[in-house]
């Protein structure tokens, strides 16, 4: 009984931050169906901004990551308006070059400004205790990552269905000449949503820091678990990648509890067998 | 016609210049009259290794006024990249075959390592591995030297330090690829021999990012103490974060570690790191006029190089390429060199070291260390106690 709650609670508590370093994806990859692959240079960027930020200018925690993730933000929009907007109409293969390419660069410079060591996010006093969940402690830090991965998703799915914003962006994506011909702002649609992205992207570098530690190699290294989630949750589908995130992260962590010999076999086989049950993910919006 | 004799004037020119420029270059070249190649990671994620030997080997250098026993030495620097066993066999080729180097040092892998055996046979070139740690590496040439140590080395006095504090039960944790492994056999072996008892093996996926599960698993088996062996960065971080949040401390079970308080790592910790305990073979905190020097010696060569195994490998690697050189007069002469090698006593920043014959394999103090808080609020690695003099435990094993 007590290894079940175990399961669940530090399933729960990894599959969220899968989550919430998988939502920015969602959003570039899975809305906007654009191959971003530069995702976790974007994600990487807010941790580090914001490790200096509160490290090294001495701000509170809660400034330090507000502003990281607003900057971030604004760096997507300003790469998104100078070089990514030429990409949109080029064949997947180029915008995986090219991202994979602009995460090289990424990696090239965290390691020359930064160097080659981990980078910490230092963690206030109410954020470092464990907090008593009756069966168990759990690290304050990680209760925060599950509130924060739920609001997102809420506040994502009510932009996306019930704002003039979310109609706008659904319209250009469908089709973007005829958006354009009926007076929505493509270029704007395109460049807040995609600064949006790079911005969830930073805000789950932040929170994931505790579990993915940041390093100039963060963009290579756990490309493959956010694509996994996104691809698994369905393509446009936040929600999907919320419930792609949970089941995955409980799969990997019962593994780790009842079968650690076998390594990642099972995260990747459950992959495996959720794509062949439903190939446009869990959740798909039936768009192909 | 008149392009052909252009071209022929182009090319009497430019082979004019050439032989000039070698003509040039001859008298540069044999003024270096000792070459000497280091193998290390200078690109990719373990880029900080190569820095380090690096600094390790030109402190020592500058150290001795640019000299060794009089010869003036041409360092030469190769990447390794990461564990790339055929590019290491190749670079080392390079480095006998078209640089003519005497002698061989760095490798940060053990693969890497392996791959050079018969490079180094049949050239008669010895080669001073600066890290690598798997034991039998250096059964497989008689041209191999190592200054750094073994998994076994560290960890058979860990074992038999726990067995003499009273400790019964004790859970191993490792990372599951060959050295963890290594690690697991050596702590397994020893520890009950010494009468305790090994209750669970775990060894964790290298791509584990969530260490919550595992340390929930080390407090729910009832022991005393876990051993740990990780490999540095990130999965040391997690863990280590992982035994404080889930309250494995509190819980009174104990931390036996080697390499993960490594002084690279270590004030990435905070204070989460405060008494954890490990055995291993040097800390920068070792209070000697010899690591004092060692350490003003680096500092002076790379102001960001950290004093830690890798950089104190590759300085006690230097003293042996040093005593090479003096025993041969400068001379290429690699049997003269490796007798030589092998008898050295000395000491060590780390403190009294010796070359045993038989295995080439450095023969040092083993230390208990706990890391505190020292000077200027920094985190150290204090020596508490030392096992005593420990030679690799590993072979025949």
């Amino acid at each position: 009984m007590t290894l079940l709650a175990n399961i669940l609670i530090d399933g729960i508590a990894y599959g969220m931050v899968l989550f919430i370093i998988s939502v920015g994806l969602s959003v570039t990859l899975g809305l906007m169906r654009f191959v971003n692959l530069a995702h976790g240079a974007f994600a990487m960027t807010g941790g580090y901004l914001a490790s200096w930020f509160i490290r090294a200018q001495d701000w509170p925690f809660a400034f330090g990551a507000v502003g990281a993730v607003v900057l971030t933000g604004l760096l997507g929009m300003a790469i998104e308006a100078l070089v990514l907007r030429r990409l949109y109409r080029m064949p997947e293969l180029q915008q995986v070059l090219f991202t994979i390419g602009l995460s090289f660069l990424f990696v090239a410079s965290a390691n020359l400004l930064a160097g080659p060591e981990v980078q910490l996010i230092p963690l206030p006093p109410w954020l470092k205790d464990p907090i008593d969940l009756g069966i168990r402690t759990l690290p304050a830090q990680r209760l925060l990552v599950v509130l924060t991965g739920l609001l997102v998703m809420m506040i994502s799915v009510l932009i996306m269905k019930y704002s003039r914003f979310g109609i706008w962006l659904r319209a250009t994506v469908d089709n973007t000449q005829a958006a354009s011909a009926l007076g929505i702002p493509v270029e704007w649609v395109y460049a807040l949503t995609f600064g949006a992205g790079a911005a969830l992207a930073g805000l789950g570098g932040i929170l994931g820091a505790e579990l993915l530690p940041l390093e100039p190699y963060y963009p290579i290294k756990y490309l493959v678990l956010v694509l996994v989630v996104v691809a698994v949750g369905g393509m446009g589908s936040v929600a999907g990648s919320m419930l792609a995130a949970l089941v995955l992260g409980t799969i990997d962590t019962a593994s780790k509890y009842l079968a650690s010999d076998w390594g990642s076999l099972f995260y990747f086989l459950v992959m495996a067998l959720l794509l062949a049950w439903r190939p446009q993910g869990l959740l798909s919006p039936g768009r192909t | 016609m008149k392009i052909t004799h252009r071209w022929l004037r182009n090319a009497a020119i430019s082979t004019l210049a050439l032989m000039t420029s070698v003509a040039l270059m001859a008298p540069d070249r044999a003024q270096a009259q000792v070459k000497v190649g280091i193998i290390a990671p200078f690109s990719g994620p373990f880029a900080h290794y190569g820095a380090l030997f690096k600094a390790g080997a030109e402190a020592y250098l500058a150290s001795q006024g640019g000299k060794l026993a009089g010869q003036s030495v041409e360092m030469i620097y190769r990447d390794e990249g990461g564990p790339n066993p055929a590019k290491a066999r190749t670079t080392a080729q390079e480095l006998v075959v078209n640089d003519k180097v005497d002698y061989i040092g760095g490798v940060v892998f053990s693969p890497n390592a392996f791959a050079l055996a018969p490079v180094i046979t049949e050239s008669k070139t010895p080669f001073v591995i600066f890290n690598a740690a798997t034991s039998d590496i250096t059964t497989k040439s008689d041209y191999y030297l190592r200054t750094s140590y073994t998994l076994w080395q560290v960890t058979v006095p860990m074992a038999q330090h726990a067995a003499k504090k009273g400790l019964k039960k004790v859970v191993t944790a490792v990372m599951d690829y060959a050295p963890g492994v290594d690690a697991e056999n050596a702590f397994k072996s020893e520890f009950t021999k010494q009468g305790g008892q090994v209750i669970e093996s775990i060894r964790m996926p290298l791509a584990t990012n969530d260490f919550a599960p595992f340390a929930q698993r080390i407090k729910a088996s009832g022991a005393q103490a876990v051993y740990v062996f990780l490999p540095g960065g990130p999965p040391n971080l997690g863990f280590v974060k992982a035994y404080q949040e889930n309250g494995l401390r509190q819980a009174g079970i104990e931390f036996l570690g080697t390499a993960e308080t490594d002084e690279f790592d270590l004030q990435k910790f905070g204070d989460s790191a405060l008494g954890l305990t490990t055995a291993f073979h040097y800390s920068a905190a070792h209070d000697s006029p010899a690591n004092k020097a060692f350490a003003a010696a680096v500092a002076k060569q790379n102001k960001d190089a950290v004093t830690n195994y890798a950089t104190v490998g590759a300085w006690d690697g230097m003293y042996l390429i040093h005593k090479m050189i003096e025993a041969t007069g400068g001379k290429r002469d690699g049997d003269k060199a490796m007798a030589a090698a092998k008898t050295q006593k000395w000491d060590s920043p780390r403190g009294p070291v010796a070359m045993d014959p038989a295995t080439r394999h450095i023969t040092q103090n083993v230390y208990l260390r706990v890391v505190e808080k020292g000077p200027g609020n920094l985190l150290v690695n204090k020596e508490v106690q030392s096992f005593g003099q420990h030679g690799d435990h590993g072979l025949g094993k």
